[in-house]
């Protein structure tokens, strides 16, 4: 029977992924999400894991140069992609800018949604779409900050961006 | 999440053909739903097949001055695509007031529309759910309905389809392009998704292993006046409980040429009324009109308690959204 077959049938293929410009393969099961993939295969856990749900943008990383959730995808799709995970924004001990910029306006309390604000926030400002705090804040809705530090971590991206940290709707 | 296999179809009739040879097969593209679902355990296909190659990424100007969106084109670059914020920017709204932008970046133009509910009981395995598991009752109709529908609902099932993009391309009269093991049709919006009746673990009358090729637009003729009102419990980043896609043409003295008003949020598809935008032709663009055509819109509307509101709320975002349309630049 088909379904059988599928159901009983052992498939570990092997990968490979280019993180933060260094190429890895690895054996990851098909049911394995790129988020788990980064995180307990390459032990990059900077990425974090909040709902696992696509929900709260903890797990944001860039994949071939856009944001995604990492959570909502499976690593075997990403076969061949280039990713780049909050350990890959820094030049060594030289911050990203918007790095610097969370630091400067305390844009971070716990600091677990950080990584993935960080790589959305470069994902937003790579697509170019947002010109005002408005557009900013809704075109970062999919990140949550449970500590609710949106008016500094929105003020570290304006400041970044050149945008004028004024007149947001949400 | 149960155990997977899966296979990456090289061209549509090896994607097909990978899905017909398992009833237990889902086809993949953004996954942005589908995973989720399986890590819930309500849906447990035994095999993917991955749709993202096989040859449907592109947007192309048809020969009728329509417009095909290929279905592996991921929502972010449809409603950023320069063709659609021009011609078709009721399109373009719906798609951009539709989840986050990370979910946009993965989401597919196919998987969209082929979004399952959102409705509570449909995801929490411990109640009984009809459309999960046919047969087994609705917990929605007695229990918390706040999210539910108003419109077509059956004593089966009371879920809304969750999709915005649904709810333009069936204002914008769009078709639905599949392909399965006898070939391919064509699918107009209208008849694409269905009411629940006795069958809600049904959402659509996809046939076995049909996969969505492409979605072909009409020529664009509500360019100009247009409007998608979301009303939901936060300014971005959430379902509707009620959606409005509204265009209209009017002539010099603003009477109505043409109407086409989209509900989304109350019903199981997206809901329109052709008898309702009848009655707006030739009639003077004023909210009293409006309001004519929002009561027969909603005549049929039926509250299942928390719900009621969302009659009311329906009935003034029609109104609205119809406004926003004849002066569309009082609303940016």
């Amino acid at each position: 029977m088909e379904t059988e077959k599928y159901n009983n049938t052992p498939q570990e293929p092997t990968i490979s992924l280019t993180v933060n410009g260094q190429m890895h393969t690895l054996k990851v099961e098909p049911w394995v999400s790129l988020l788990d993939a980064l995180r307990d295969h390459l032990q990059l856990t900077g990425t974090k894991k909040g709902c696992d749900h696509g929900q709260c943008g903890a797990c944001t990383v860039l994949v071939d140069g856009k944001r995604i959730n990492a959570c909502m995808t499976l690593a075997i799709m990403r076969d061949g992609a280039e990713i780049t995970t909050v350990e890959g924004l820094s030049q060594g001990q030289d911050l990203h800018p918007l790095q610097q910029a969370f630091i400067d306006h305390d844009a971070f309390q716990c600091g677990y949604c950080t990584p993935g604000q960080l790589c959305s926030a470069i994902g937003l400002m790579q697509e170019g779409k947002a010109k005002t705090l408005a557009e900013v804040q809704d075109l970062m809705s999919g990140n949550i900050c449970r500590c609710a530090a949106y008016s500094n971590i929105n003020a570290a991206i304006c400041e970044v961006m050149g945008i004028e940290n004024r007149g947001g709707s949400l | 999440m149960n155990r997977i296999t899966y296979s990456k179809a090289t061209d549509v009739r090896d994607a097909i053909q990978e899905h017909s040879k398992t009833d237990k097969a889902q086809y993949i593209a953004g996954g942005t739903n589908l995973l989720d679902l399986m890590k819930v355990n309500v849906m447990r296909p035994a095999h993917l097949v991955d749709i993202n190659k096989i040859g449907f990424d592109f947007i192309e100007q048809e020969a009728d001055g329509g417009l095909r969106l290929g279905a592996s084109v991921t929502n972010a670059d449809t409603a950023y695509h320069q063709h659609v914020q021009q011609h078709y920017p009721l399109l373009a709204e719906a798609m951009l007031s539709a989840a986050s932008a990370q979910l946009r970046n993965m989401a597919t133009n196919g998987g969209n529309i082929m979004q399952r509910t959102r409705c509570y009981y449909f995801y929490d395995t411990s109640t009984a759910c009809n459309k999960r598991e046919p047969g087994s009752g609705c917990s929605a109709i007695n229990g918390y309905n706040r999210m539910h529908a108003i419109l077509g609902t059956s004593a089966d099932c009371i879920a809304v389809h969750p999709s915005d993009m649904a709810v333009a391309l069936r204002a914008l009269d769009a078709v639905v392009c599949v392909e399965g093991p006898s070939g391919k049709r064509e699918i107009p919006m209208e008849a694409f998704h269905r009411l629940p009746e006795d069958k809600p673990d049904q959402d659509n009358t996809l046939a076995a292993d049909e996969v969505i090729t492409s979605i072909k637009l009409p020529p664009s003729k509500y360019a100009k006046h247009y409007s998608y009102l979301k009303l939901r419990d936060r300014p971005s980043y959430a379902f509707a409980l009620v959606s409005v896609a509204a265009a209209l043409n009017l002539d010099e003295q603003q009477h109505v040429l043409e109407a086409s008003i989209a509900l989304g949020g109350v019903a199981h598809k997206p809901w329109r009324m052709p008898e309702a935008e009848a009655l707006l032709i030739g009639k003077p663009a004023t909210a009293a009109n409006f309001r004519m055509a929002a009561d027969m819109l909603l005549s049929t509307a039926q509250g299942y308690g928390h719900n009621n509101f969302k009659i009311e709320l329906a009935r003034r975002a029609i109104v609205r959204a119809l406004e926003q349309a004849v002066n569309k630049q009082a609303t940016l």
